[in-house]
């Protein structure tokens, strides 16, 4: 267990205690910020460790959202719904990793984008089992108050985001991470040495797959309506790469703190400029990639310090 | 005769779908960026043909004279100044820059124009021609013919001119050019800049044919990557061929399949390219 590993734990537990400190929008900002953290945090798996500029986040999170929609409307409980998804998502998403993670670079990037505009032309098309571009209408779950539901989505959330830090956690010390890390830095090389590639890096998109489709999920039941311009928005693949480069790339803490950052300045610029809050969220991109490329944690009290000492 | 029609259609909107690649073709193999602003280029050119023609009364085969020179500088300006400083990151970070900078933009053009659809109609109507049973309006006609100009214009400069052999060589082998003399920054630039100026033209074409509102840059978006996947990376004659493909697929598609799965059939299509047959059909090292 590293340092930063129990700092990450420590910080989720903060979380945790969030609803004992405010009302109902505090619990709604907390879940957001739970499936932002999830989002992130998966990402970091085949963008961070890996390597792969994945931008098929928005389609996992669709996928995981239309399946716990529809089997929630077949009148399924919802946390089978949410564990269908998470397998299904894993399984297809494992196979079709093993195709696509043939491709590298911008071909990659591309075909990880053209999955999101296909399942969303899908789910469009598919009037009858998903209501097309209607969008889809989902069941209350319970019939208790409106702060107690709100509450019980909270800890959903955060359950699936304690369970996805774990996750990465014993991926970043496994063999698996290590092996990762291998590709990420040569991936010829280290098929060379007998590293089954193909194997690791779809076992890796499965895993960056399976978790934000639980996450998908819980958010179809949690807003009761989605359709498909709203699940398969892109900008559910964009935002994950932007906290992670924020907090700072591959580093769990680090993406797990970008995330919450991220989703306090969305908060606040939404807030006060709804009319421009895109062009902000954009300025806040292009100017985190010229001037903080390696993230935040790039700037530890400690690197200030060396820095000084070098002038 | 519904066969003919289905061909010529095709083969009008193809030369559109081209044209709209061709710009991202040549950033894309020259700079090795993917430049997601593309879309939104073409929508500004639009706008600025909408504003001129409602304005000045100036039919859109002269803007594209306006646009040209105008996209030209912004795309020059916006590579030197800011793409150019992560040229050589990977793939990720400059695919990130420009999609910022496309949320910029974007978000500047909705709110500045508004997100309602609006269409420049040209006030005299040019009508269509037919021939036996095939019917083409004319003003299609038109962008379909300015839109071929345009690509043969691109051809003859990469072919024949200094700036267009220093670009090929750019893109064939990066160091030998250096070598060589090769200003690689200014061609950098320059080709950033010719990719803007395509997409600023394409747009006012565009506006002769299509709705024009801020929100259709990611649709323009979404072709420019199929065609150059299909018809392959860094050359005129790939995107001839990507694009007609695309259309052609797309029109018989939505012949058996309905309309509404043109789009998935295309991006289908492009999935298993990627995966079949990644240099395109036409694709090879080097821009002719």
């Amino acid at each position: 267990m590293t340092k930063s590993n129990i700092a990450l734990l420590v910080l989720l537990a903060i979380v945790a205690s969030l609803p004992l400190f405010g009302g109902a929008y505090t619990l709604r900002l907390g879940t957001i910020a739970c499936m932002y953290a999830i989002l992130a945090l998966s990402w970091n798996v085949v963008g961070g460790f890996a390597g792969y500029p994945s931008f098929a986040t928005a389609a996992f999170f669709g996928f995981g959202a239309y399946t716990t929609g529809v089997l929630l409307n077949k009148g399924l409980p919802l946390w089978l719904c949410v564990v269908i998804s998470a397998v299904a998502a894993l399984l297809i998403t494992a196979a079709l990793g093993a195709a696509l993670l043939r491709l590298r670079g911008h071909y990659f990037a591309i075909a990880s984008l053209s999955l999101v505009e296909v399942l969303r032309e899908l789910v469009n098309n598919a009037t009858d089992l998903t209501g097309g571009g209607m969008g889809l209408n989902i069941p209350l779950v319970s019939g208790s108050g409106v702060l107690a539901e709100a509450m019980s989505f909270f800890y959903a959330m955060w359950i699936l985001l304690l369970l996805t830090a774990l996750m990465v956690m014993a991926v970043a010390g496994s063999k698996l991470g290590f092996g990762l890390a291998c590709i990420r830095q040569n991936e010829t090389a280290s098929s060379m040495v007998g590293l089954n590639t193909t194997l690791y890096k779809s076992i890796a998109f499965g895993l960056s797959a399976c978790f934000v489709s639980a996450a998908g999920g819980i958010y179809a039941a949690w807003v009761h309506y989605i359709d498909p311009s709203d699940v398969f928005d892109i900008l559910y693949s964009v935002k994950p790469i932007v906290m992670a480069l924020m907090g700072g790339l591959g580093s769990p803490l680090g993406v797990a703190c970008g995330a919450f950052l991220y989703l306090a300045l969305e908060e606040v610029v939404w807030r006060n400029y709804i009319q421009i809050h895109t062009g902000v969220l954009g300025l806040i991109i292009v100017l985190l990639l010229l001037f903080l490329p390696h993230g935040l944690i790039s700037l530890r009290p400690a690197n200030l310090w060396r820095r000084v000492k070098h002038v | 005769m519904h066969a003919a029609q289905i061909l010529v259609n095709a083969v009008v909107l193809g030369c559109l779908y081209a044209c709209i690649a061709i710009g991202f073709s040549l950033v894309w193999g020259v700079l090795n960026v993917i430049n997601l602003i593309h879309g939104s280029f073409i929508v500004l050119g639009a706008y600025l043909a909408f504003g001129l023609y409602n304005s000045l009364h100036i039919s859109p085969w002269y803007s594209v004279a306006v646009a040209a020179p105008l996209f030209f500088l912004l795309g020059y300006l916006l590579q030197r100044l800011l793409i150019n400083r992560v040229i050589t990151a990977p793939a990720l970070v400059t695919l990130t820059l420009t999609f910022g900078l496309d949320l910029i933009l974007n978000n500047a053009m909705i709110y500045f124009f508004k997100a309602d659809y609006r269409k420049l109609t040209l006030t005299p109507s040019l009508g269509s021609v037919s021939i036996f049973d095939v019917v083409v309006p004319v003003d299609r006609l038109i962008a379909t013919v300015s839109a071929l100009v345009l690509t043969g214009l691109l051809y003859l400069l990469l072919r024949h001119s200094r700036v267009g052999r220093a670009i090929v060589a750019v893109r064939l082998d990066r160091d030998a050019a250096v070598l060589m003399g090769v200003n690689v920054k200014s061609i950098y630039a320059i080709a950033f800049g010719l990719g803007a100026a395509l997409a600023g033209c394409a747009g006012v074409l565009m506006a002769l044919i299509f709705p024009i509102s801020p929100l259709t840059s990611s649709g323009y978006l979404g072709k420019a990557f199929v065609v150059c996947v299909l018809g392959g990376l860094g050359s005129v004659s790939g995107a001839l061929a990507g694009g007609l493909l695309l259309a052609l697929v797309e029109g018989i598609g939505s012949t058996f399949f309905g309309p509404a799965h043109a789009t998935t059939l295309s991006f289908i299509l492009l999935i298993i390219f990627l995966i079949l047959r990644p240099q395109g059909l036409l694709g090879r090292k080097g821009f002719e």
